[in-house]
């Protein structure tokens, strides 16, 4: 091609058809006027649990509103029932101020908001201590599985499941692994199944993450697994089906987790039997004090870091959450006395399903070669942190825990 | 992960699935669909040892893109145009996210397929990262963009303002009545299946157009969520179809679903992308255009029609309905110029549309000008105060319109405008569909079959009728929709931030009050409602008087 014939090629060609920019100038403070100042740039129609408003706190409250707040034409779809939206009936749980009557609107009521003093009502004072959100709950659990993905690959390529012991090979197949059915019942059927019945954003954000745990924590229990039937010969990866559905040691836990999920029609006793009494209990006792002190005896060394992943989503996220939205119940303005006669309930109901339940798992503690401490040992520790986390929400503890 | 390791992770997370032995869960959330155990199978398995990590890295990119705009001084090209409409957009968005997350369990109680229980935990993960994310990006704006005014307050607003209850059904469909109706059927195979496309795809290549590539950045990514979404779905609608007892009901859901849909996305998003932008190029899509692709092409013939040989009653002649009201009966230009009449009841600013834009509808939709060019003249005219009062109560050929009591979008194409006695109140209608959606499809019997389950419609739908009788700086004061100096109004009818240009309460004042046509309609008597029923439906187009009849 010659210049010429370049240079008419180029002014030949058509236009490419594109949006073109232009400078506007529309940036903060390049011009003043009312709400132009640095003050305006808040959201404002809330109020923060502390002094600063937090970023957690600007992604997540009033996304769901309320009657009482601002929702000037009410909720607008019904159940055949009459409910509608999120009734604060839904837990017999109370906060200060939800028998105070919803605003009537009609004609020319106006909004209704005027002369209601914000919060309404204690629920919205919730608010999660793990601050979760999109970018703080990928992070969190990418890490995880990143971590737990690493620690396994890593001693399979230092062949550490060889120095295994035969009954550990078998301990782990079976009761490591019918453990992964009660982390997916409890996160898809209590926590996901509760994220539409508590009544605030802040509620439902914190019941997901907790969700996410578990489903995160069954999967990673159900994927070591597999790796074990592809690294250690003997590992039979059907195992803990079979364990879940029929060994006795089994059927007792197995009946609280499937309780917990048929609660009925209460968000608030699901969540509190979950994470105050069926984790401290159950949970730990088997993790923590069987499962995490059994292992390294028998030359395990990388079951610990698959179970301590979930044993750090209950013990540093998930319970402080719990803490933060039942706490303050048992010290409300208005139904302190009422709440924990309703938990007090929940904990004589649970605590002897529980115990029970632990029980039955005893003989777990002497399948494996090398042996863990004692069971009455074990539960006293697992007693004795319930107790502890009790006596943090002002609660007393129930007799029912001696049984 | 490898392809081949993830097979077998899928495979293997299957074994987690559950039997109840000893205590079936709480069935809180009911339905009229039975559901015989169906081989379905989840189609597609996430195993979130690969999730996280994936969505870890779309938020990197997210976040990087979102420190890359402030960096490189993105508010400096953006059109006020076009954001100022983004006060309202955002305002509901983060609503319909977290309500779909919260409507997930209400399916693990009435789809009796364990496999399908994974896939919709993870959309109810999904949707909370949405709605934080576009929470986040408003906090973005509110913090870069000139006019933070509306962004700042923008979830007390959009309860409160005269628009923004049309966007609560988008949200509150989602969890409220019988459990496939609401979370299967109105937002996963319609308003996720058919109008994310508009919503998250056409809307924010708009927005690039005028200088925002943030919104894209935020909703692209949130859109490529929304394929597993339309998976889960679409295993239920198979599951629900193998069921011959079910066909009547999705046959009504459909229909409601569609046309809800249809009425309430179009509408906003059709104004957005048509009336909030300064892109005039004559090659780029109109609303029209896009929505004969994204949903016409897309949806109804490659996704619905297909579905017709499993039984499925598709809803043809509203599919067409819609796209005539859309292309024919000026659906969404209608709507514009109803949002803007009533500017004062908002809290964003609303820009006047110049010779420029006239130029582009009349191109777009041939006859636009006659139509809606006037009322956009005097719109211009009357934006800066000067003596006069808003638009709304001035002499410019524009019938206030009565409110749809189940759409919630006032009836606007007048000719459609239907009426009905329930309860004792007479109730005005845009549309037979919306009629049949409030009178026959959200009743305890439809068709003489009981349907214990559905919901119903219920709540203040009228925002007029709230505030009848009210003066109308009282009215803005109660929303809220107030600045910092405590009379200037955040909405105005143009963009000149000059304070001496502003509306202010004090210009409220002096307006007469504000009355509710679905108030005055239930004061007159029989004859006086016919009457008005037939005036209206000679009304318009363009909100235009009845012609004094010859
Ligand atoms: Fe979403
Ligand atoms: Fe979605
Ligand atoms: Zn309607």
């Amino acid at each position: 091609m010659t210049t010429e014939q370049t240079a008419q090629a180029t002014t030949s060609r058509p236009e490419r058809s594109v949006p073109k920019p232009q400078f506007t100038d529309a940036e903060a403070g390049a011009q003043e006027f009312p709400d132009s100042s640095a003050s305006a740039r808040r959201y404002n129609y809330y109020k923060p649990a502390k002094r600063k408003q937090t970023h957690y706190e600007d992604v997540t409250v009033d996304v769901q509103p309320d009657p009482r707040h601002y929702l000037s034409q009410g909720w607008i779809y019904g159940f055949a029932n009459g409910e509608a939206g999120y009734p604060l009936n839904w837990t017999k749980l109370k906060a200060w101020g939800v028998d105070e009557p919803e605003p009537v609107r009609g004609i020319g009521s106006g909004g209704g908001g005027k002369d209601l003093v914000w919060p309404a009502h204690g629920w919205h004072e919730f608010r999660d201590p793990n601050e979760e959100w999109e970018m703080t709950f990928y992070r969190y659990n990418a890490n995880v599985v990143r971590q737990t993905t690493q620690n396994i690959e890593n001693a399979r390529q230092a062949k550490s499941f060889e120095q295994w012991t035969p009954n550990w090979v078998h301990f782990v197949e079976r009761n490591v692994g019918a453990w992964m059915h009660i982390e997916h019942i409890l996160g898809l059927y209590v926590f996901a199944a509760i994220n539409r019945s508590c009544p605030t954003n802040m509620h439902n954000t914190a019941m997901v993450v907790n969700s996410m745990h578990k489903i995160r924590f069954a999967q990673d229990l159900a994927l070591y697994n597999l790796t074990l039937s592809e690294e250690i010969e003997s590992f039979d990866g059907s195992a803990h089906v079979d364990a879940w559905n029929n060994d006795p040691e089994w059927q007792g836990v197995r009946k609280v987790v499937e309780a917990l999920t048929a609660v009925d029609n209460d968000w608030g006793e699901m969540a509190f039997a979950t994470n105050v009494v069926f984790e401290p209990l159950l949970g730990e006792l088997f993790r923590s004090n069987l499962v995490m002190q059994a292992a390294a005896g028998n030359g395990d060394f990388v079951t610990p870091t698959v179970i301590g992943a979930g044993e750090f989503d209950y013990s540093q996220r998930d319970l402080r959450w719990t803490h933060a939205c039942f706490g303050p119940l048992t010290e409300d303005r208005e139904f302190a006395e009422y709440n924990k006669e309703i938990m007090q309930g929940w904990l004589a109901k649970w605590v002897p399903m529980c115990i029970e339940a632990a029980r039955t798992m005893q003989p777990l503690w002497s399948q494996a070669d090398n042996k863990p401490p004692r069971f009455e040992d074990s539960l006293d520790r697992a007693k004795s942190r319930f107790a502890g986390i009790v006596a943090e929400l002002g609660l007393e503890t129930p007799k029912e825990l001696s049984l | 992960m490898s392809r081949q390791s993830l097979a077998k992770a899928h495979q293997k997370i299957q074994e987690l699935s559950w039997e109840p032995q000893y205590h079936e869960p709480y069935m809180k959330y009911g339905t009229d669909y039975t559901f015989r155990k169906a081989s379905k199978k989840d189609p597609l398995k996430q195993v979130l040892r690969s999730y996280f990590p994936m969505q870890e890295e779309k938020d990197h990119r997210v976040y990087g893109a979102s420190d890359g705009a402030i960096r490189g001084n993105m508010f400096r090209q953006v059109q006020e145009r076009w954001l100022e409409w983004q006060k309202l957009f955002l305002s509901i968005i983060p609503l319909p996210e977290v309500s779909a997350a919260r409507s997930m369990p209400m399916l693990f109680n009435v789809v009796p397929n364990p496999e399908l229980h994974n896939g919709q935990a993870i959309q109810m993960i999904d949707e909370v990262r949405h709605s934080t994310i576009q929470q986040n990006l408003k906090r973005l704006y509110m913090n870069n963009y000139i006019d933070p005014a509306g962004f700042n307050n923008s979830l007390r607003n959009f309860h409160s303002d005269y628009c923004g209850t049309i966007g609560r059904q988008f949200a509150e469909g989602f969890i409220t009545g019988d459990a496939i109706t609401a979370a299967s059927i109105y937002l996963t195979i319609v308003a996720e299946t058919a109008f994310t496309n508009t919503l998250f795809v056409a809307m924010p290549a708009e927005a690039a157009a005028n200088g925002d590539y943030l919104l894209p950045t935020v909703f692209h990514s949130v859109q490529s969520d929304e394929s597993r979404h339309i998976s889960n779905g679409y295993a239920t609608l198979l599951m629900a179809l193998s069921d011959e007892d079910n066909r009547q009901l999705l046959e009504r859901d459909l229909r409601y679903a569609w046309w809800n849909n249809h009425r309430v996305v179009d509408a906003a998003i059709g104004t957005f992308i048509e009336y909030g932008t300064k892109d005039r190029r004559k090659d780029r899509e109109s609303y029209a255009e896009m929505w004969r692709r994204w949903i016409y092409d897309d949806y109804y013939r490659s996704y619905l029609i297909p579905l017709e040989k499993y039984g499925l009653v598709i809803p043809h002649d509203l599919i067409e309905e819609s796209w005539k009201q859309i292309w024919e009966k000026g659906y969404v230009h209608e709507v514009a110029q109803f949002f803007a009449t009533g500017w004062l009841a908002n809290y964003w600013r609303i820009d006047a549309m110049t010779d420029e834009d006239f130029e582009w509808f009349e191109y777009k939709y041939p006859g636009w000008y006659d139509k809606y060019g006037a009322w956009w003249e005097n719109y211009s005219r009357l934006a800066t105060p000067n003596g006069h009062n808003p638009i709304v109560f001035e002499d410019v050929d524009y019938v206030y319109p009565s409110r749809c009591w189940t759409c919630m979008v006032p009836c606007l194409v007048r000719e459609d405008m239907v009426m009905a006695e329930v309860d004792g109140v007479h109730r005005t209608y845009c549309h037979e569909v919306c009629r049949w959606t409030d009178v026959e499809a959200f009743r305890p019997t439809y068709q003489g079959r009981e349907t214990p389950n559905m919901g119903r419609l219920v709540g203040k739908r009228e925002w007029e009728t709230i505030y009848h009788g009210w003066n109308w700086a009282d009215v803005v004061e109660d929303m809220g929709f107030v600045r910092d100096d405590g009379k200037t109004m955040t909405a105005q009818p143009h963009l000149d931030l000059n304070p001496k240009k502003m509306w202010t309460l004090d210009h409220m004042r002096r307006c007469p009050p504000l009355q509710s046509p679905n108030v005055i309609v239930n004061e007159m008597d029989d004859a006086g409602r016919a009457a008005y029923l037939a005036d209206y439906n000679r009304q318009g187009p363009a909100g235009r008087p009845a012609p004094a009849s010859a």
